[in-house]
């Protein structure tokens, strides 16, 4: 990351035109910033620059100053005189100074990007047509957009190995690598694991793991995602789908409060992989290994799909209207949870200031990784508080609910998907309360529950959460949801007005953040949806400043209290 | 030939072929040794500078940049550790003049080093030796812990409170270390992949990122004499802006192959060849030489080389008159580089000798940067394939395309390196590839000499 991050704004002159660029970026990112495209493969916007593809080489040059007194040598006709640097540069090393020429589109730079496609392609299998990459290949793109379309080479290809396990989630095929060294850099800079390199020389230089250690760290899978070819594989996506088919939806990761952006990719309502979206301020464009196997709960086999009433199945309507009759006329005590959305958060809070019931909510905790697997292993705790849920940080029982319990001030429960026994609630308790259930998976309060109602996975519904930085980030609905159900927020929705007889609960996305920006305090004032889905929102964290959140200093997370070095 | 050969004369490698003299230190010391050291240590580090640069010396290595100049981009205001590199890779094939001096009068170097050390003002120097030369390092350490021990190296030297480890550090055996900042990234540990300049010059980011000068043997060697002499003195041997003496290491088929120091200038390819090198085997002609190492385009014995010199005086050479020097063989589209001269009589097939000259360059490649990975290997099998009996027309002109691919785009000067050899030959021995083609037999002669 050699460009340092810098507003000033100076004028260049790029293929013969005055534009307007950020002083010191590289030149593949001011081209890009007007249009025109420098091809390149080794250059990656988060890692550092290695420059060894050569395909981003361009013309450049520099206005001529006098060496003795420093003044600009002027032309003919008056402009300042240009001195060509002889040899093309490389774009991505290349960093704007004000006045700065380049040249991205001449003959001496299309001859260049048809020699090095060239030298890419002369050792380069023929695998297309059983490549995963192909379809987002970059060696595929440029060939076209920038090779001869055809071959001088008659010799005999390298051969490599084909199918080499560089770790438990990612498989490597070392003839179609073109060593541009993005993985290694990543492994350095961004995952902190050194455990790649390169061995043999020149062209027969070939990616391996240092002996006796491999390529397991929690985000080895970002090294397939940025490798610009087919080399680096993920095991688990390998020959599986064809890129082109899949449908490619926004949503964020509930792995943790990190909140990495993603992209759900699907078939025909069937998610095949979950790939990192690029966002500056929250993950770059990182995400880690678990967080993509998420999408494999939409089918596991503990998943809630049908409404049950006392064990036996029955269809929604009847199933809301039983848990209805289980809660009301009775002290309720609601469990609510850091897993929901923001808006099924604000629901329920209007069904507990409906109903007079109880909130009980628990946070879960793990080891922070300082990138971006976070301690708080909740996606919206954030979102509990600013939906008012409690003020109080969570901890990670439900001891207090335990008491309740025990003494008799709550005797029915609403469960958002927590496990009970799990949170330190004895068992002998829920047995004596009727207990709503509603969530996407079984566990034991699932199990012991009078109504279970199915709820949807994130990539089921649409919804907005908010991570740890109090960035309000929204999903979008991958897939569509298994039949006779429907989404959490308009479940509760039913309920509240089941309970309330003079007025309806917002019951679309729309109608809830009509209700939710409209309150005069609150840090959400003003804000829509679409909004949210137009770009994440940061919002105002003044008022929860004393509360000691439990994540470390990370990627772009500085915890409250810690000073910038 | 009207004007009579000059005689050698020998400055770096005066004592290298004395019986009475060895590489031990009192040999050194008895015949003057490290009394430049000291007057250098009368001096500011700022005026042992400014003889150097005064004497025009310029890079032994290869590229014949000039060393003062190249100290005077020191970065001297970040107050980072200041590093001195010796480049004793020396690994051009058709050079071996360092190995000379590091073989037979390490205390030299040692010497030179310890005055550049304190002119750039370097704490730790290193001397990065190639691996093949161990004999050479096990020489070069023992030398430096005799200066250690009489007090000219480490320590207070010469009592005064500068001091300056100086190191041996073995290569692994790649050509690429030769380069400074393979060699800066091999001496750090790591694959000598060269690095990309901008940003990382060494005289500003070299060695653990600090400020760094790296020069050759006979470079750093020159230094010590420099000093002797005055940097006046020494700009006075040689010609302007080719000043001092070079050593010419010739190989190939002449009578006398083998090492000759001369001063710059004063003696032409020609005299080199016929008479200081007593000439060709009997019945032999000349076909083409290569002037300055490998990497150095070829001439072709034939070839006449005309245009006007960098001072205004116009020449018209045929090989035999250029002069030896660095601007010389410039002029006539090659280069001195490091001063490997290798004869090839009628009896070379010039395709072979490039499909050599080509094995070493696949073969050397670190495949850091694309051109230089793809190109040299792709060279290498075409010219393999024209050995053996694959020859085919079009050939010549694919390897000219091919090595035009991997000029100027490269992360170091090795595409350069790689795609001269190439150029060189196709263009100006057309004939020879062209006939590869059509008279060749469609076998390779068991009896020729086996490719490399």
């Amino acid at each position: 990351m050699i460009a340092p991050d810098n507003k000033e704004m100076v004028n260049i002159t790029l293929n013969g035109i005055e534009v307007e660029v950020p002083n010191g970026i590289n030149a593949v990112e001011a081209a890009a910033l007007h249009g025109k495209e420098v091809p390149h493969y080794c250059y990656h916007p988060k890692l550092s620059v290695a420059g060894n593809c050569r395909m981003c080489l361009v013309e450049m040059g520099t206005p001529m100053r006098d060496r003795a007194s420093g003044e600009p040598i002027l032309d003919e006709d008056g402009t300042p005189k240009i001195g060509w640097v002889p040899k093309p540069v490389i774009g991505c090393a290349t960093n704007i100074t004000p006045g700065m020429h380049l040249k991205t589109e001449s003959d001496l730079v299309n001859e260049c990007r048809e020699g090095i496609m060239e030298f890419l392609l002369v050792n380069h299998p023929l695998d297309c047509p059983i490549c995963d990459q192909a379809g987002e290949c970059r060696l595929q793109e440029f060939a076209t957009d920038y090779g001869r379309g055809y071959s001088r080479y008659v010799e005999r290809k390298n051969v490599k190995p084909k199918r080499t396990r560089l770790g438990p989630r990612v498989t490597l095929d070392d003839e179609r690598c073109i060593l541009c060294s993005r993985c290694i850099r990543f492994s350095q800079e961004v995952a902190k694991d050194d455990v790649l390199g390169f061995v043999d020389r020149g062209s027969f230089s070939t990616l391996t793991c240092f002996p006796g250690k491999e390529l397991a760290n929690n985000y080895s899978l970002n090294t397939v995602d940025i490798c610009p070819v087919g080399a680096l594989t993920s095991t688990d996506f390998r020959f599986k789908m064809r890129v082109w088919f899949l449908k490619e939806s926004k949503s964020v990761c509930t792995e943790s409060s990190a909140g990495c952006n993603t992209l759900v990719s699907s078939r025909e309502g069937t998610i095949q992989r979950i790939t990192p979206r690029r966002n500056d301020q929250v993950n770059d464009t990182w995400m880690t290994d678990s967080g993509r196997e998420l999408y494999k709960l939409v089918k596991a086999k503990s998943r809630i799909r049908r409404p049950s009433f006392q064990g036996s199945d029955l269809p929604l309507d009847d199933a809301i209207s039983q848990a209805f009759e289980a809660l009301k006329n009775k002290k309720i005590g609601v469990v609510a949870s850091c897993h929901s959305s923001l808006e099924e958060q604000f629901l329920i809070k209007r069904l507990v200031e409906e109903t007079g019931a109880k909130v009980f909510i628990r946070g879960h905790f793990g080891e922070d990784d300082g990138i971006l697997l976070s301690a708080d292993r909740t996606p919206n705790l954030r979102g509990a508080l600013v939906a008012g849920l409690t003020n109080h940080y969570p901890s990670d029982h439900l001891n207090d609910l335990n008491e309740s319990l025990a003494d008799g001030h709550v005797d029915a429960l609403l469960v958002m998907g927590e496990d009970l026994k799990e949170s330190g609630v004895n068992e002998d308790h829920l047995k004596k309360v009727p207990l709503v259930f509603l969530g996407t998976h079984q566990n034991s309060t699932s199990d012991c529950a009078e109504v279970v109602l199915p709820g949807l996975t994130v990539f089921e519904k649409s919804g907005s959460l908010i991570n740890r930085s109090f960035f309000l980030q929204s999903f979008d609905q991958a897939i569509p949801c298994p039949a006779g159900l429907m989404t959490d927020f308009k479940i509760l929705a039913r309920l509240i007005d089941l309970f309330s007889e003079d007025s309806i609960a917002p019951s679309e996305l729309d109608q809830i953040w009509e209700a939710l920006s409209s309150s005069e305090n609150s840090v959400l004032k003003g804000i829509t949806f679409l909004k949210i889905k137009k770009g994440a929102i940061q919002l105002d964290e003044s008022k929860w400043e004393h509360l000691s959140f439990v994540e470390k200093e990370a990627l772009h997370y500085l915890p409250t209290g810690v000073i910038a070095s | 030939m009207s004007v009579s050969t000059p005689k050698e004369r020998r400055i770096i490698l005066k004592h290298a072929d004395d019986p009475n003299y060895s590489n031990r230190i009192g040999c050194y010391l008895r015949e003057g040794g490290y009394e430049n050291l000291k007057k250098a240590f009368s001096m500011q580090p700022g005026e042992v500078g400014e003889e150097v640069l005064k004497s025009g010396v310029r890079g032994r290595g290869g590229a014949g940049f000039p060393a003062g100049m190249k100290w005077k981009f020191l970065d001297r205001k970040s107050g980072k550790p200041i590093y001195l590199i010796c480049n004793a890779d020396e690994s051009e094939p058709g050079t071996f003049k360092d190995r000379q001096i590091m073989y037979k009068d390490p205390h030299q170097l040692i010497e030179g080093m310890m005055i550049t050390a304190f002119a750039i003002g370097a704490k730790q120097a290193f001397i990065y030796i190639r691996a093949e030369f161990h004999e050479g390092a096990r020489i070069l350490e023992r030398a430096i812990s005799e200066a250690k021990k009489a007090g000219f190296c480490g320590n207070n030297i010469l009592d005064s409170e500068y001091s300056c480890d100086l190191v041996v550090h073995r290569g692994a055996g790649a050509y690429i270390c030769g380069e400074e900042t393979g060699l800066i990234e091999s001496l750090e540990g790591k694959r000598p992949n060269p690095r990309i300049k901008p940003p990382y010059f060494p005289a500003v980011l070299g060695l653990y990122q600090c400020p760094t000068i790296v020069n050759n043997v006979e470079t750093l060697c020159n230094v010590r004499h420099i000093i002797g002499m005055g940097g006046e003195e020494f700009s006075k041997i040689g010609k302007p802006n080719n000043t001092g003496t070079r050593i010419w290491c010739v190989s190939g088929q002449v009578m006398k192959p083998g090492y000759y120091e001369f001063e710059c200038g004063s003696l032409t390819l020609g005299q080199l060849i016929f008479d200081v090198c007593g000439g060709l085997r009997p019945g032999r002609s000349l076909k083409a030489v290569i002037p300055g190492g490998s990497s150095a385009k070829v001439l072709r014995a034939d070839e006449r080389f005309s245009g006007t010199l960098k001072d205004g005086t116009e020449f018209d050479w045929g090989l035999e008159d250029i002069p030896l020097d660095f601007d010389g063989p410039m002029a006539a589209g090659s280069m001195s580089g490091s001063g490997g001269i290798i004869v090839m009589d009628d009896t070379v097939d010039i395709v072979e000798a490039m499909a050599n000259v080509n094995a070493f360059y696949a073969h050397e490649s670190c495949g850091q940067c694309t051109p230089c990975r793809e190109g040299s290997l792709w060279m290498r099998k075409i010219s393999q394939r024209m050995c053996s009996g694959g020859a085919r027309e079009e050939d010549a002109d694919l390897l000219l395309s091919v090595a035009k691919q991997i000029e100027g785009r490269t992360i170091c000067a090795f595409g350069e390196a790689a795609a001269w050899p190439t150029q060189s030959f196709v263009t100006k021995f057309k004939e020879d590839f062209i006939r590869k083609a059509t008279d060749s037999p469609k076998e390779r002669d068991p009896k020729s000499l086996q490719l490399i």
